[in-house]
């Protein structure tokens, strides 16, 4: 029997050590991605008795989240409160118990609440929970002008858009806005308030950050990425010469005009600068069609489309740009699976994000260098010290500098006299373009304008996006984008 | 060092660990070291020592490691539940002392020779059955969490199987070991009586949906056959009609399969039809509920654990994150207080009582000793690989308590007489057998 019994216990003992292989795999191997989902609340819970660091906008003074002490039996808990409200909720983020935390609050979570590895938070945090000390996360600058980030909630209030604002030279996010926008501090206190937003757009979404995670038709905008790939590609030169019939013909059909154009329908022969500061869709279906839609997407991805842009946002807030076919992004295979003349004046399936938008007018003015975007400044221990900083970074060069030179004399000339005088600052130089998107539906345009300024050394590079508009691009959002680019400017000179 | 003497060392360890864990449970909490932590400790000390004294009476020659063992188990169990309920944790001390009185009960009938229990053996079978049926009679019987397998006195609530499962392991040690001979023959007919009894306890644990102990019984069963027959066929058909069962009350049990898809699936992306609402939700907010936040539980302890009364368990409200921590579930606090470095502390000393239990399988002199000894002991792993495999997702979770530790006034009774069965053979085989008793003076000297 004994050899039975030997054998029963042999097995007993594989069961037992199994479970001390199942428990290790538990704690170690998954605990991170355990920890990470949304309905686990066990760390968020365990997380309130820590006294989480504060949120500041980049003049290091306007606190964008703070603490609210709240006693609960023989236990200090430390709940959120955002003090400027619906300033910058789609960047912030909020961290509450029941729905969990988004934004700079779920992305910066480790820094926030001390969590990170860095050896001084390490060496900080072992040493006051050994002193039965109150832990204190460590505080987040980020790159946001709040003046200009006040006067883009201003400007977008009452509709649907967003506007984001980069320094060209350094991608750093000056400005972030989407509207409608919400007071982070009721997700917590009283969700259905939010629910109950409205605005001139169904769903009213404001939960969105359209800024990085909205996907718009870029229209007439687009036509910088087709500029860029026809100038770079030494196929047109800023003296090549058009004829404008009014339409295209493509597949045996005509594409007319938009009535976009201030001017006449039909523009007759024109160069490449008349042909983008009047927006002509007839030359860019041309263009489209003589530099095929592969090489026209093959530059856009040179600009950052394709691939999610770089943000320290949580990566599901944000959005890859590009062609999709229904919810998904598609790159085409050959030439005839996109319609190039389409295409070419940014209509077809081609879905921008007002980021990536920003990131393009922000490379052209940075003579052609896509810069890293980027909202964290520093990280600041609560000792004041500087635990880290955000060094700019390029990304990769989308199109020479001469070409980035030649767009940018095109885009002043759409500011100086074409469809985007309203963007007109005076005393600086504004290089931009107007974008006028066809839903389908009429009235219910989605309007763009990207630029940047002074166009010689540009400072801030600005797109603004707004839905279901009426009128054109360069009457409604230009106007936006110019009091944005206004607000920042005078900044930059006073500092 | 005598074995007793061993004993006692190793009980005042577990004295000193029980203070210091209440200790801990106590400052996490008020920030203070209190008297009443200290008195926690030194109630169990008493405890034990009591226990200790009638050992040192009844079974001197036993083995030294088991009551330690069992003593360390039930502190940390008492400890946690403590740390989750203090009124919960005052009334299993009560159920433990009542334990400790059936272990010295147990202890001072059955000194002369249990092995008269043998006679009574159908006895046994049919008392194992009539435990195992009482939750079903109406009026006594009461329905927790699905299943129905409480038994309803007055205020007093009782746990009937986990006694049944004790009664069934002395009727299988004493069938098989008269029968062993013929059974390893291969005469079916042997097989009668055994399969009866077997059969019948099988069917009232699926009938009241109590998977786990279900699984535990056959499990027992097979070991025990295996044993008594030294005939891995039977291991084999037995294995055989149990993955036929399972996948017959897979496609029949809605019970069975919802346990099988929650244990594959815990996680979905999208809604799926929830039973209990009725409406659509992800599975971990609906059937799975339970099991995700015990994960939950287990991850955020990591390596060394939040330490004692530093879990997060309930909502900054006091709202439960993690249901059933006390009872299921224990193993999951434990975790996460205790860390990787507690809970497999905690294994190896399951793993260290059913090796001390096997061996005395294997230095007990008599066939009835060894399969006894052998059935208490397996059905002692088998049960916490069963729950805690379950809580771990090794295994479908099917509710059953963890030995010693989690609460529950049957679970303790029961895990202490079989405690004192152990002891009682080992006393026997040590006192008998030159060897074993021989050895375990001399490595004292």
């Amino acid at each position: 029997m004994n050899k039975q019994i030997i054998r029963v216990a042999v097995g007993s003992m594989i069961l037992l050590a199994a479970l001390i292989v199942a428990t290790t795999y538990w704690q170690t191997w998954a605990a991170a991605g355990l920890a990470d989902r949304q309905d686990n609340a066990i760390e968020r819970v365990a997380q309130f008795t820590i006294k989480r660091g504060l949120i500041y906008a980049a003049d290091g003074r306007t606190v964008l989240a703070s603490n609210r002490v709240k006693r609960v039996g023989d236990k200090t808990f430390y709940f959120r409160r955002y003090p400027s409200g619906d300033l910058a909720p789609h960047v912030v983020g909020y961290s509450t118990q029941v729905r969990s935390r988004a934004g700079i609050e779920r992305s910066e979570n480790d820094y926030l609440t001390a969590t990170n590895k860095s050896l001084k938070t390490v060496f900080r945090t072992t040493l006051d929970r050994l002193k039965g000390v109150t832990i204190t996360g460590n505080n987040v600058v980020l790159t946001l002008d709040a003046k200009a980030q006040r006067v883009a909630n201003d400007a977008l209030r009452g509709q649907c858009g967003a506007a984001v604002a980069l320094d060209p030279a350094t991608g750093k996010v000056l400005v972030m806005a989407s509207a409608p926008t919400y007071d982070p501090s009721l997700v917590e206190r009283n969700f259905s308030a939010i629910t109950r937003i409205t605005a001139p757009c169904k769903p009213s979404a404001p939960l969105l950050n359209r800024a990085t995670d909205g996907l718009f038709t870029p229209g007439s905008s687009f036509k910088v990425i087709t500029a860029a790939a026809a100038l770079d590609t030494g196929r047109f030169h800023l003296d090549s010469m058009f004829d404008d019939p009014g339409y295209c013909v493509e597949y045996g059909k005509h594409v007319t005009n938009f009535s976009d154009q201030n001017g006449p329908e039909q523009f007759g022969r024109v160069d490449f600068t008349q042909a983008l500061q009047h927006s002509i869709n007839a030359v860019f279906c041309e263009i489209g069609k003589r530099l095929g839609p592969i090489l026209v997407l093959d530059y856009a991805k040179r600009f950052g489309l394709y691939s999610v842009p770089p943000l320290e946002t949580p990566v599901n807030e944000r959005a890859p740009s590009g062609l999709y076919n229904g919810t998904h992004l598609f790159f085409p295979k050959n030439r005839f699976q996109v319609d190039p003349g389409r295409l070419a004046f940014g209509q077809e399936r081609m879905l921008v994000t007002p980021l990536q938008m920003a990131m393009v007018t922000g490379a052209i003015g940075n003579g052609g260098a896509v810069m890293r975007p980027y909202v964290v400044q520093r990280i600041v221990g609560p000792d004041r010290k500087t635990l880290a900083r955000t060094r700019p970074q390029e990304l990769g060069r989308a199109i020479k500098p001469q070409t980035a030179a030649d767009l940018s004399g095109m885009m002043e000339a759409v500011v100086t006299g074409g469809t985007g005088t309203a963007a007109q600052i005076s005393g600086v130089r504004v290089a931009g373009k107007t974008g006028t998107a066809e839903t389908g539906i009429e009235h219910t345009n989605t309007t763009w304008f990207i630029a940047f300024a002074p166009a010689d050394a540009p400072r801030v590079a600005v797109a603004v996006v707004l839905e279901n508009q009426h009128a054109t691009g360069g009457e409604t959002a230009a106007p936006i984008a110019k009091r944005i680019m206004e607000a920042i400017l005078s900044e930059s000179a006073n500092s | 060092m005598s074995p007793r003497n061993r004993e006692l060392f190793a009980l005042l360890v577990v004295g000193v660990l029980t203070g210091v864990g209440f200790a801990s449970v106590y400052i996490a909490r008020q920030h203070v070291v209190s008297t009443g932590s200290l008195s926690y400790g030194l109630f169990f000390l008493v405890l034990y020592l009591i226990g200790h004294v009638v050992e040192r009476l009844t079974v001197p020659e036993a083995d030294p490691f088991l009551m330690p063992m069992g003593a360390l188990l039930t502190a940390i169990g008492i400890t946690e539940i403590y740390r989750l309920d203090d009124k919960a944790a005052f009334k299993q001390g009560l159920w433990i002392v009542i334990a400790l009185g059936f272990l010295v009960l147990t202890l001072v009938v059955l000194r002369r020779d249990y092995r008269r229990l043998e006679s009574y053996k159908y006895l046994f079978g049919l008392g194992a059955l009539v435990l195992l049926a009482l939750p079903a009679l109406p009026g006594v019987g009461q329905t927790i969490n699905g299943a129905r397998l409480w038994v309803h006195v007055g205020s007093l609530q009782f746990q009937p199987g986990e006694l049944a499962k004790i009664l069934l392991i002395v009727f299988l040690a004493a069938y098989l070991r008269e029968k062993r001979e013929v059974l390893a023959q291969g005469r079916p007919k042997d097989l009668g009586p055994l399969l009866v009894i077997w059969g019948a306890a099988m069917l009232v644990l699926v009938e009241t949906k109590d998977l786990g102990s279900a699984l535990l019984y056959f499990g027992i069963f097979l070991a025990l056959l295996y044993v008594a027959t030294s005939r891995i066929t039977f291991v084999l058909v037995g294995l055989g009609l149990f993955v036929a069962g399972a996948t017959a009350a897979y496609t029949k049990v809605s019970h069975v399969r919802s346990r099988v898809t929650i244990w594959r699936q815990p996680w979905t992306d999208h809604a799926v039809h929830c039973a209990l609402t009725g409406k659509p939700a992800l599975r971990q907010d609906c059937a799975s509920y339970q099991l995700v936040k015990s994960l939950y539980s287990i991850a955020n302890g990591h390596y060394g654990g939040t330490g004692l009364g530093e879990g997060t368990f309930v909502y900054t409200n006091g709202t439960p994150l993690i249901p059933d921590l006390k009872t299921d579930f224990i193993y999951s606090a434990l975790a996460q207080e205790l860390g990787l470095a507690g809970v497999a502390a905690l294994l190896l000393v399951y793993m260290l009582f059913a090796l001390r239990g096997f061996r005395i399988a294997l230095l007990a002199q008599d066939g009835f000793s060894k399969l006894l000894a052998l059935g208490l002991t397996f059905g002692f792993a088998l049960q916490t690989f069963i729950i805690v495999g379950g809580v771990l997702r090794v295994i479908p979770l099917t509710g059953i308590t963890l030995p010693f530790v989690s609460y529950g006034g049957s679970s303790v009774v029961a895990n202490f007489i079989l405690l004192a069965g152990l002891l009682l053979i080992s006393h026997r085989a040590n006192t008998l057998s030159p060897l074993g008793g021989e050895r375990l003076k001399g490595s004292g000297r």
